[in-house]
């Protein structure tokens, strides 16, 4: 399996794209630390692992506190030992057009998405260091890439992770550590549920693939960056869209 | 004591930087003389910091630029 005895950390693991990055790990042979902001919603995706007989443990967290983050990622570390792969997924929208947009909804954005990504990271960087080798993945999102009308506050934080992706990639290049980004399309989510059937039925018809993405389109990318043969490949973004901005 | 200090950086410094036991000594920069870029120092910081037991500040570090300059402030933290 390919990632037999690797610890990976997913944030946002409780459902959507961050669960099936998870399951996706899990079932490689990895030893999964399952993130959540209330650790009762990341035991489901803990429960479908261990179901399936793999590893992995819950955990709670807000990745915007910076004390928790340094708490948790201790904790997981003496868990489930030196982190291999973090996969910063954490994310949430607060939509609205800038006109109408509240400050609290841009910081919260920025906190969750962004900064969160940040503390992470850093919680991270010593064991990889350490260890000589290290695999962290972003997931962005196109409208980072190519923005969105009623979301400046969600596009600006997931532009900021492709900026943090180029830099910590440069930094950390010489230490056998990759870091690169993910920016998914319109996949079925909880998150992108809401969406009119209209905006839905144009995300379709505008992508080459003629559907909308599923979160085992997007685990299946995050764990070809995460390969210990992918260690050529840093500071990228890979569009896992379908096609759409073609 | 003071040989102590220097032997125990000269140590860390050999296993972070790779460099021999002769090379370091007390007036050679870490980036200068022995090759380190700024990543190596902050590894080896980490690495005198787990040595000592000690916190050396972001702002210390950018002052200490040799091997001297480490084992002095090793000694003064002690």
């Amino acid at each position: 399996m390919r990632f037999s005895g690797t610890t990976v950390v997913v944030t946002g693991a409780s459902r959507g794209i961050g669960r099936s990055i998870a399951l996706a790990f899990a079932a490689e042979g990895a030893k999964v630390a399952c993130v959540a902001t209330k650790v009762e919603n990341a035991q489901g995706t803990v429960d479908a692992i261990v179901a399936a007989g793999g590893e992995a443990k819950p955990y709670g967290l807000d990745v915007s506190d910076s004390a928790a983050v340094a708490e948790v990622f201790a904790q997981i570390e003496g868990d489930l030992g030196t982190v291999g792969v973090l996969v910063n997924n954490a994310g949430l929208t607060r939509d609205t057009l800038m006109m109408r947009m509240k400050d609290e909804d841009w910081d919260r954005v920025i906190d969750v998405n962004l900064k969160g990504a940040y503390l992470t990271t850093k919680a991270v960087m010593k064991g990889m260091m350490k260890a000589r080798t290290g695999r962290i993945v972003n997931i962005s999102s196109v409208v980072g890439v190519h923005g969105s009308a009623g979301q400046v506050n969600y596009s600006a934080s997931k532009a900021g992770l492709l900026g943090l992706t180029k830099s910590v990639a440069k930094e950390l290049g010489s230490r056998g550590i990759t870091c690169n980004a993910i920016a998914p399309g319109f996949i079925e989510t909880d998150m992108t549920h809401d969406l009119s059937e209209d905006f839905k039925a144009r995300a379709i018809a505008d992508a080459p693939a003629g559907r909308l993405g599923k979160p085992e389109d997007i685990a299946a990318a995050v764990l070809f960056l995460a390969a210990p043969e992918s260690g050529f490949i840093t500071g990228q973004c890979l569009e896992v869209d379908g096609g759409l901005f073609l | 004591m003071s040989a102590t200090v220097f032997e125990r950086v000269r140590k860390v410094t050999c296993e972070e930087l790779g460099v021999t036991e002769t090379e370091v000594e007390m007036d050679k920069s870490f980036q200068e003389d022995l090759g380190a870029d700024s990543l190596d120092v902050v590894e080896l910081v980490m690495a005198l910091e787990e040595e000592f037991g000690v916190e050396i500040p972001d702002d210390d570090v950018a002052n200490m630029k040799t091997v001297g300059d480490a084992v002095t402030y090793i000694e003064s933290k002690n």
